[in-house]
């Protein structure tokens, strides 16, 4: 008989091979041999505030480092969601599943020349567990379970859990958890917000502000043959019309993250077969955020009221033709095995088919919670796609039912920073995973004291209940029902509820080889693998 | 003329400083707190201790008039402290992007002085013929139609008829003055085009008055060749009006071209400003506003010497 893993990882394979859908050519195009050599040059939507990956949650901070660092696993994406060694030459798990225990790679070496042993992976999971006073870690839940961390020789490093953790391989493979030096991290621990020292396949050359970031091959890569490019450019684009007119004009040959529709079409009209478009569900949505702290939102009713008046099945055609926005789904990926089927999905709040019911009962819970002229201000971000038509569409929804919204869009960092401190009253917010993993997707959902990326503020001690249980439980089926119980909960509760699942369309030249396909942007960033057939 | 000059350069110290307790003042009653936007601003859920010691790392916990002793010494010294979003100087924040500004500025200023001095005498001689009527519509399209669309046109013409665009990374002119103009002669004719129009109009309207005037009657009854009339004396009292246009032009050019900027994608002034202002960054709005205000001040400056210099009738005593 299967485990449960495996047969979740089967599963989940076949989802990610149909999903990322890869084509016949692609696939025969890989099947050429790397070419060495060349420099790539490609876009990036946005500038990272820093360079220190264990305190970022943006795509800027990880399309902007992930070259010139390795992580201590990373994940296959022929064989997504199954991780393998980067720095990790191998690795044990003891039979209880509460030690794992990982060989490195011998000879690698920091770009400074300074060899990477034990310490180092040490000292940068000691950060991200524990980081010191003004240290910011983005990852400390994550890795809570860690009770200790130790170094039996320089190439081995043994991590001992406080309990089973089914999904803490993937972890290990997060594209985050940059490993950095010790002695840089003991000479300031901040060092990495601001100074680029890895062991990545490519190194530093140089961060113009505001205009690109650019690296060179790695010519002491510990992999042999790695990488092909002898360097890169990002350049960084504010305006995706620009982005694509470069794309078009040949300034730059590949957008890693997603292009939406409308521009997916363009550039198959002008440019014919020199473009390639790669493309995949993602594990991104958008979600519909009430600040519960703030009045009436408060009130389970209202919110409930709210997320009803939204018609997801017709905004998922419209907004599908004009945005990044696609598919309707629960807490979980739609599509992805635990996910909750469209059949039982349709009888929870805000998923009706009949929105003409739907929007007629929801008008009635506002008159009955004494709300007949609702206004109030939406706090939306203000990048273009999806994030304007999003806003545009939850205004005329919300319109429909009597409500007046303004649709506020505000730069990302003010934005985040109003999410963040609960300075708002509705917003669209959004959960970006970098893998499936129900554990993880579910985790912003719980209690504020739980869960600091809860940004509705919400504390609910059933949902915390319903999240432990089905992190626990072995058998698929019993822990699907779980989170279905934990999904119905929470949308009846609606503090946050899913708009709408995002859909990734990478466009890259067809010069451009060795680029993976993977249902999260946040994956296959080194460019460790690219080659340019040019 | 030696004294006025000395007079005038003297009176830039005062009004620079008071845009320095201006600015000082003004962007400490905005609200909105630096630390809380780069904190939280990036997806981080951090304690209230982080950020106090942040905001005591940046010195934003000192006392207001410590603060603003601290600013002025930097003010006096050309020390304007380190961004408090990127951490590094101002200076060098500002200086990596002035020399793709000025450049595009000073582009754009020749290309609005080579069209606009001979298409506005042209339309001034001509008046009400056909010419004057091409050049009116020249120019009103140059008013009318905004840089930044102007900027797309062209971007997207070169595009689809020699599928080729200008570079997207800046190199500087005494590194590769081919690549540098490359990129840099599209902006600046999408700017250039309005800031002709608009010197072109006032050139014509101006040299139409000049050429009522008395003098300009007795320069032609004594027999003074056509030619000679107009350039050296009615053009040139004509002009005076126009260097003020240019002058004011030039300088908004320094720090207002943001959305220009976004279409030929160039890392300008104008961006860095609208940053420094959403992300609450005191320290670098302090210094690009001290960096405009001495742009206009300079500018002003050297504008009132010009008058002297096309106006032998203007003295300064």
């Amino acid at each position: 008989m299967e485990s449960r893993r495996t047969t979740l990882k089967k599963m989940a394979g076949a989802f990610a091979l149909g999903a990322s859908g890869l084509s016949l050519e692609t696939m025969r195009a890989e099947a050429q041999s790397p070419k060495k050599g060349g420099t790539l040059t490609y876009a990036m939507s946005a500038e990272t505030p820093h360079y220190d990956g264990h305190g970022s949650d943006t795509f800027a901070t990880i399309q902007f480092s992930a070259p010139f660092y390795s992580t201590l696993l990373k994940f296959d994406l022929d064989k997504y969601p199954n991780v393998t060694g980067d720095l990790a030459q191998s690795y044990t798990v003891s039979p209880d599943k509460l030690s794992y225990t990982f060989k490195l790679h011998p000879n690698v070496k920091f770009h400074d020349g300074a060899p990477c042993t034990s310490a180092d992976v040490k000292a940068t999971y000691d950060r991200l567990r524990n980081p010191p006073q003004g240290v910011v870690s983005t990852r400390k839940a994550t890795f809570a379970d860690i009770a200790s961390i130790e170094t039996p020789d320089p190439l081995t490093v043994v991590f001992k859990l406080k309990g089973v953790n089914a999904a803490i391989l993937q972890h290990f493979g997060s594209p985050w958890n940059f490993i950095y030096s010790a002695k840089d991290l003991e000479k300031d621990p901040n060092w990495p917000k601001t100074h680029i020292n890895g062991t990545g396949a490519f190194t530093f050359v140089e961060h113009v502000k505001g205009s690109h970031v650019a690296g060179k091959r790695n010519e002491s890569y510990f992999k042999k043959g790695l990488p092909y490019l002898d360097g890169f450019k990002g350049v960084f684009f504010l305006q995706a019309a620009t982005m694509l007119n470069a794309l078009q004009g040949g300034q730059v040959q590949a957008e890693f993250r997603s292009i939406s529709e409308p521009e997916k079409q363009r550039l198959i009209q002008t440019m014919g077969d020199k473009i390639r478009i790669q493309e995949s569900s993602w594990t991104l949505n958008l979600l519909v955020c009430f600040n519960v702290e703030k009045k009436p939102f408060d009130d389970a009713r209202v919110r409930r009221a709210l997320v009803m008046a939204i018609d997801r099945w017709g905004g998922s055609k419209g907004l599908g033709q004009i945005s990044t926005l696609r598919s309707v789904g629960g807490v979980l990926r739609p599509g992805y095995p635990l996910a909750t089927p469209e059949a039982e999905l349709v009888k929870l709040p805000g998923f009706s088919k009949d929105i003409a019911k739907s929007r007629a009962e929801a008008k009635k819970i506002l008159a009955d919670a004494g709300l007949k002229d609702l206004k109030f201000t939406l706090h939306n971000r203000s990048i273009a796609q999806p994030y304007t038509p999003a806003g545009v569409f939850l205004v005329d929804q919300w319109r429909q039912i009597g409500v007046t919204v303004e649709n506020k869009q505000q730069e990302t960092a003010p934005y985040l920073a109003g999410l963040n401190s609960g300075n708002y009253d509705v917003a669209i917010d959004f959960s970006n995973l970098f893998m499936d993993d129900p554990s993880l997707a579910l985790s912003k959902y719980l209690s504020i004291d739980r869960s600091p990326d809860n940004r509705s503020r919400s504390k609910d001690p059933e949902l915390d209940k319903l999240y432990d249980a089905q992190m626990r439980e072995l058998d698929p089926k019993k822990r699907q029902a779980l989170i279905q119980a934990f999904e119905k909960r929470l949308f009846e509760q609606a503090y946050q509820q899913p708009l709408l699942w995002w859909y990734r369309m990478v466009p890259t030249h067809k010069t451009v080889m060795g680029w993976r396909m993977s249902p999260s942007h946040n994956l296959g960033q080194d460019l460790s693998d690219v080659w340019l057939n040019t | 003329m030696l004294r006025y000059t000395i007079n005038r350069v003297l009176l830039t110290i005062p009004t620079l400083l008071g845009v320095a307790v201006l600015v000082f003042f003004m962007l400490r009653i905005v609200p909105g707190d630096i630390v809380e936007v780069k904190l939280r601003g990036d997806g981080g859920a951090v304690t209230q201790e982080t950020i106090e010691m942040e905001r005591h790392r940046l010195g934003l916990d000192k006392p207001l008039m410590i603060q603003f002793k601290d600013w002025m010494v930097g003010v006096v010294t050309f020390n304007y402290g380190i961004s408090m979003w990127t951490e590094r100087p101002v200076m060098e924040e500002i200086a990596i992007r002035l020399e793709l500004s000025l450049e595009v500025a000073i582009l754009a200023t020749l290309i609005a002085i080579l069209f606009a001095i001979p298409l506005g005498t042209t339309a001034a001689l001509y008046r009400d013929t056909w010419i004057d009527y091409l050049m009116r519509i020249v120019t009103i399209g140059g008013i009318s139609i905004p840089a930044f669309w102007f900027g797309m046109l062209i971007m997207l013409s070169l595009l689809a008829a020699f599928n080729w665009l200008p570079p997207i990374t800046f190199t500087p002119i005494y590194e590769d003055p081919v690549a540098n103009l490359t990129q840099l002669i599209w902006p600046a004719a999408a700017v250039g085009y309005r800031y002709c129009a608009v010197t072109a109009r006032m050139i014509r309207s101006s040299l139409l008055e000049v050429l009522n005037e008395d003098y300009i009657r007795t320069a032609r009854a004594k027999g003074v060749q056509e030619k000679l009339v107009i350039s050296r004396h009615a053009l040139r009292n004509a002009l005076l009006p126009a260097i003020t246009v240019i002058a004011l032009e030039f300088t908004f050019l320094i720090g207002g071209l943001v959305v220009t900027e976004q279409v030929f994608n160039l890392n300008g002034i104008g961006q860095l400003f609208v940053q420094s202002v959403t992300r609450n960054d005191f320290t670098l709005i302090q210094g690009m506003v001290m960096l405009i205000a001495a742009f206009y001040v300079f500018v002003n400056l050297a504008v009132d010497l010009l008058y002297a210099v096309f106006d032998p009738r203007i003295r300064y005593t």
